[in-house]
């Protein structure tokens, strides 16, 4: 074990899975300047031709990554900031999506585009998105949204290895944390396998990424006040564990679902579909949602404040559903 | 131009009386209600096809376009599968999941066919990257009509491909129309193959018609690619004799007046069987390709209709590499 941030994790994960298998590389807008620390000493490592700085043509290079996928190799694409993902959608939506699909099992496409969230940090609407939820709707994207550097580690190197285009969320308000991380390099966080970050018995909190830390503060708080919350983090969206939110609903009865992105057809709206469909027996409290509301991310710092879950948020929807509000 | 090679015409023309027997079949059997779904078709565009497709090697990639069925042909595909594709079949090429404009053989190097126009041009970039970061000697085979060449994806791509080096031929099947809309009205440019220019990479054109021009001239550009000389833009000049598409229950026809007839009279097929007998190959000898053909379709066609769809619960298959677990009892599942 060692004590590393979660960019630290991020540069494991790939330098590890590029040192195991030839056919990993890399590509992305600004990869050589090495801007974020996720590829520190990969040039000297693996050479310019693995390391592929592109041009800022995200049509382009992600379309590539597709090709180089059906013929074998595995990209990894650091598109940077989430929301440049969108000059691609069609390469995204209609092509590695669905290739597979559409040749009946002759394509495969092994590859993850990695996918900061900056939101929370003044850059205004276009540059803050959360866009995993409407991906969620696209079948054939795996989706990772791990909340430290443990699962990023461990999620990103599984998504290496994994056979279907996956989609990796990494959400900036978590770069800088720090906990111990394996050094083992077979250390993998399985796809699909939610981890109960922290036990409870009154109310089950569902969050995701960046909301995870805070509804951690929030259930401290809550239990020196006699609540007991348990905290679940998902970890994967697609694959989504279902099974441990049902469980977890039946177990605590109450279901509060935290998501930093917009509230329609959030992910967090379909946790609390999947709890209404499958534990409504359970269920002692409505569902709250705490999630960002429907207007876009203004730029002017006290009202971005208050746009995202946050400790205070995620406590008040608790003390909700447990009546005590 | 090519000299004489019984072998290498013979088969150029086999592969053009494939396309043009199989889409006349196909077009017939849409009208008897047997194919769902839109039909474009490639007759009158065979000689830059199979020409482009020729130049290949098997072991070479190629991707496509919705007008799809000429490009898997032209690489060499089965027949039977493609047709079998067309009507919806479990036994298609692509288990009927795709249908008319997605086909694809990797067994022939056909990486697919793709529907929104302009989207398989990255595609077959990343082929070509993936090619030479594997150290194989490969090269791409891209075609894409007139129209893609205004989307923003041509010109991605083609600056990837530059930068890169990147062995990947950009194949222009301009045909003149992007559906219904004249080329020459939505273009800044007279011909595609002038855009090459903004990428420093060789464009040049060809006679779409002319089956052994487009094969040398394309040949020589996938040499090029193969030695390490990088990309080329060719944009073959040729003519689609079909609406835009067949089969749609709406109208996409358009009155072309007499430019349809004065193509046809450069029928590629035609041509081409002219330039066999005067090379001295016997007219029975062409009649034996012409009828080999047609029995490969009809047989095609019976595989097709003797086939099975396939059961609702094969709708999930190929999302993933494996199906994601469901819950019990969860709706909108099988």
């Amino acid at each position: 074990m060692s004590r590393k941030s979660f960019l630290e994790a991020i540069r494991d994960a790939q330098y590890e899975e590029m040192k195991r298998d030839p056919s990993v590389f890399m590509m992305g807008e600004d990869l050589a300047t090495n801007l974020f620390g996720t590829t520190t000493g990969f040039i000297e490592a693996f050479g310019a031709e693995r390391v592929r700085n592109t041009p800022i043509s995200e049509a382009g290079f992600i379309g590539a990554a597709a090709g180089a996928s059906m013929v074998g190799m595995r990209p990894i694409v650091d598109v940077t900031i989430a929301s440049f993902i969108y000059p691609a959608m069609d390469q995204l939506i209609s092509i590695i999506s669905k290739s597979r699909y559409l040749y009946g099992g002759q394509a495969r496409l092994p590859l993850v585009l990695r996918l900061s969230m900056f939101y929370g940090n003044s850059t205004a609407a276009q540059h803050s998105d959360r866009p995993y939820p409407m991906l969620m709707a696209v079948p054939g994207l795996k989706i990772i949204i791990p909340s430290n550097a443990r699962d990023m580690k461990g999620l990103l190197k599984s998504a290496v290895r994994d056979d279907d285009p996956v989609l990796s969320f990494e959400d900036a308000a978590l770069w800088s944390s720090k906990m111990e991380v394996p050094d083992d390099e077979n250390f993998l966080v399985p796809f699909g396998k939610a981890e109960v970050k922290r036990e409870g018995t009154d109310v089950t909190v569902v969050a995701l990424a960046a909301a995870v830390p805070q509804a951690l503060a929030a259930a401290a708080e809550l239990a020196a006040e006699g609540i007991s919350v348990e905290v679940l983090d998902p970890r994967t969206l697609v694959p989504l564990d279902i099974e441990a939110i049902i469980a977890s609903v039946r177990k605590t009865g109450r279901l509060v679902a935290v998501d930093p992105a917009h509230r329609t057809c959030s992910a967090a709206s379909e946790i609390a579909a999947l709890a209404a469909e499958h534990a409504f027996g359970a269920l002692r409290a409505p569902i709250v949602r705490v999630t960002a509301p429907d207007t876009h991310v203004p730029f002017s710092p006290p009202l971005e404040a208050r746009i995202f879950p946050s400790k205070r948020s995620i406590a008040a929807a608790v003390r909700r559903v447990v009546g005590g509000a | 131009m090519a000299s004489f090679d019984r072998e290498l015409w013979s088969e150029l023309y086999r592969r053009m009386v494939r396309i043009r027997t199989f889409e006349t079949a196909a077009e017939k059997a849409g009208l008897r209600g047997e194919i769902p779904g839109a039909l474009h078709t490639a007759a009158g565009q065979e000689g830059e096809i199979v020409g482009a497709c020729m130049a290949l090697r098997k072991d070479d990639y190629m991707v496509g376009n919705h007008r799809s069925h000429g490009h898997p042909i032209g690489k060499g595909a089965a027949l039977r599968p493609l047709m079998a594709e067309l009507f919806g079949k479990r036994t298609g090429v692509c288990h009927g999941k795709g249908g008319s404009m997605h086909l694809a053989d990797f067994s022939v190097g056909s990486l697919g066919e793709t529907s929104i126009v302009g989207s398989g041009m990255p595609v077959a970039v990343g082929a070509a990257l993936g090619s030479t970061l594997q150290r194989k000697d490969r090269v791409t085979l891209c075609f894409f009509g007139d129209g893609a060449s205004n989307e923003g994806t041509f010109h991605e791509s083609l600056n990837l491909a530059a930068i890169w080096k990147l062995p990947v031929i950009f194949l222009c099947e301009n045909n003149g129309y992007g559906a219904t809309t004249p080329a020459s009205t939505v273009m800044s440019v007279k011909d595609v193959a002038e855009r090459a220019q903004a990428y420093a990479i060789p464009g040049s054109i060809v006679d779409g018609q002319d089956v052994l021009a487009v094969y040398a001239h394309v040949r020589e550009a996938v040499e090029r690619a193969r030695r390490g000389g990088g990309p080329a833009l060719i944009e073959a000049k040729t003519y689609r004799y079909a609406d835009h598409a067949v089969n749609m229950g709406v109208g996409f026809g358009i009155d072309r007046g007499e430019e349809l007839e004065r193509w046809k009279k450069r029928d590629p097929i035609a041509l081409f069987r002219a330039r066999l007998i005067d090379a001295g190959i016997v007219e029975q000898a062409v009649a034996a390709i012409e009828n080999e053909v047609h029995a490969a379709v009809e047989d095609a066609l019976g595989f097709a209709r003797s086939s099975e769809f396939p059961a609702y619960e094969e709708a999930f298959d190929d999302v993933f590499a494996a199906r994601l677990p469901v819950p019990q009892g969860s709706a909108g599942t099988v």
